[in-house]
């Protein structure tokens, strides 16, 4: 069965962002950009349904600038066999590009879409189940564990209590929880070979789909600032001061 | 202006994260409705009737929604909510697995895990693991929010009396199905409620010693939490996970043992009143959020420390 897995560029997990003294957004200027770590597991879990032989085609997609070839590249590296790129400048919201890896779903026709469960930038947490929504298909989120059977899908979700299991029918949306693999690093050769694989590059317009937008960013602030606090000698001292200083016990 | 709460409950109790949402509703202004979707859920029916603020109380009993399953329950919540101004939903697991659903089938952004309500349009958010704050304003018709409980105080869960009416309406999508699932017991309180948390992270070395910092956490009252490093390592279940990808937490103290303090845990709980770290590595970051620090051996000061108590 093919698999289509959604990519993200995103400011690489380790990076402290910047607030832009404009109040308009983060400095993303000279910043490292990465695959989403949830996009990484995402690939490693299609990767992994090809290798037990369940996935036959793996197609790897993202929505974003065209530097997110580099992603893109990457995914190929690491296993995918062929990319799209839907290339917009602007950042888009979730229910666009819900709405533009619709369109691409339409015409590909995959049994399986994975995605990351959220994009450590927006942290929204939406596209999976929005395209879950547009396309009408099943939907496996937080996903810990995913068994393919036939024409179901055994997914075992992270929820706050612990874990549950669902069984959807294909064609059917996972996304990816940080348990649910550990992530492969591309080999050299591999690097090299996904340089040859084919990348196609499409447009919003294309797809015929219109990214406007219901949300409007209006200003963008650092956090407040806690103030710094102070180091204690011994635990006779910690357990003084929270009760005479901070009263929290 | 009508607002529709999405009640988080687990067919028997309304959970405490429904009476943050309400709070938040509250602030919006308006009436307030809340949706009770399940199975044999009528108890939650009756509590959510008594929580205050509540105008009415709508419960959708059937066994496609026993489960809430987001392939049911959204097309439900789509077809109630498209009369209402705002959706609101705790951005619980459940709520945050749901929601994006109801958003996308009503043809509207989503606006996630909102801290503040600004006005009826305006909310703000965290983004970039906490680093930044957006405010975000919304043009929909019908605003399709989720609400991070630590940033609002609950409303009283007693004293209202709304009305409670049933909705017949049923959606099956036949799309999924429920298997199982496989819930930690814990005796101490709910990590995302309690007011103060102990957490544990790869400092701990194994779980038996985690057993530290349980005997700590009984003597204060607290729920215990951990660090990813704590939850891959295996030493502790990952519903106990405290971070960007794990559970939020706003507690009046929280208390960190040997966990370093990576911008990932720091986004799940620096809105703690009062941190106090217990590291024996004097340049980990986790003590520029600190409060109170104490360099020192865990193995030593978290023994002492509960014994002092």
């Amino acid at each position: 069965m093919k698999v289509l897995v959604a990519v993200k560029r995103v400011v690489d997990y380790n990076v402290k962002v910047r607030v832009k003294a404009d109040n308009c957004g983060v400095d993303l200027a000279n910043v490292k950009m990465s695959m989403n770590p949830f996009c990484e597991i995402a690939v490693e879990e299609a990767v992994r349904l090809k290798e037990k032989g369940i996935a036959t085609e793996i197609v790897v997609i993202c929505v974003g600038p065209s530097t997110a070839q580099e992603q893109l590249r990457t995914a190929l590296a690491l296993g995918a066999d062929r990319a799209v790129l839907v290339e917009s400048a602007e950042e888009l919201t979730s229910l666009a590009v819900a709405k533009l890896l619709k369109a691409v779903v339409d015409k590909e026709q995959p049994q399986l879409v994975i995605l990351g469960k959220q994009a450590i930038d927006s942290d929204n947490n939406q596209t999976g189940q929005m395209l879950a929504a547009l396309t009408g298909y099943g939907q496996g989120t937080f996903a810990s564990k995913v068994e393919v059977s036939g024409d179901s899908v055994a997914v075992t979700r992270e929820i706050d209590g612990g874990a549950q299991t669902v069984s959807l029918k294909l064609p059917a949306i996972v996304t990816t929880d940080l348990r649910l693999n550990e992530p492969r690093y591309a080999s050299l050769p591999n690097i090299m070979k996904a340089k040859k694989k084919p990348l196609e590059v499409l447009t919003p317009d294309a797809l015929g789909v219109s990214t406007a937008s219901t949300n409007k960013t209006v200003k963008v602030e650092a956090p407040a600032a806690r103030s710094a606090g102070i180091k204690v000698k011994s635990v006779a001292e910690l357990v003084e001061k929270l009760k005479n200083e901070a009263k929290v016990i | 202006m009508t607002i529709l709460v999405i009640a988080e409950h687990d067919n028997k109790v309304l959970a405490p994260a429904t009476l943050n949402t309400v709070a938040a509703a509250a602030k919006i202004g308006g009436d307030i409705h809340v949706l009770v979707a399940g199975q044999g859920a009528g108890a939650v029916a009756e509590a959510a009737a008594k929580v205050a603020g509540v105008s009415k109380v709508l419960l959708a009993d059937n066994a496609a929604y026993a489960h809430q399953l987001p392939e049911n329950v959204a097309p439900l919540v789509a077809e109630l909510g498209a009369s209402y101004s705002h959706i609101l939903a705790a951005a619980t697991s459940n709520g945050k697995n749901i929601l994006p659903r109801v958003a996308a089938q009503l043809d509207v952004d989503q606006i996630s895990e909102i801290v503040s309500v600004e006005s009826a349009d305006t909310f703000k958010r965290p983004i970039y693991a906490g680093n930044a704050i957006a405010t975000v304003q919304s043009t929909a018709a019908v605003k399709v929010i989720t609400v991070r409980a630590t940033g609002f105080d609950p409303v009283v869960a007693e004293g209202g009396s709304a009305a409670v009416e049933a909705v017949a309406a049923v959606h099956n999508a036949g799309t999924s199905s429920f298997v199982g699932e496989e819930l930690a017991k814990s005796d101490r309180p709910e990590l995302t409620a309690a007011k103060i948390v102990v957490s544990g992270g790869r400092g701990m070395q194994n779980g038996d010693n985690f057993k530290h910092l349980y005997a700590l956490a009984d003597k204060l009252g607290a729920a215990v939490g951990a660090s990813r490093a704590a939850v891959d390592a295996g030493f502790v279940p990952n519903d106990m996970q405290v971070g960007q990808t794990g559970k939020i937490v706003a507690p009046q103290l929280y208390i960190a043992v040997g966990i370093s303090g990576a911008i990932q845990h720091l986004a799940g709980m620096k809105d703690s009143k009062v941190i106090v770290a217990i590291n024996k590595d004097e340049e980990a970051p986790i003590f520029q959020v600190a409060d109170y620090g104490l360099v020192a051996d865990l193995f030593e000061a978290v023994p002492e420390l509960s014994g002092s108590l």
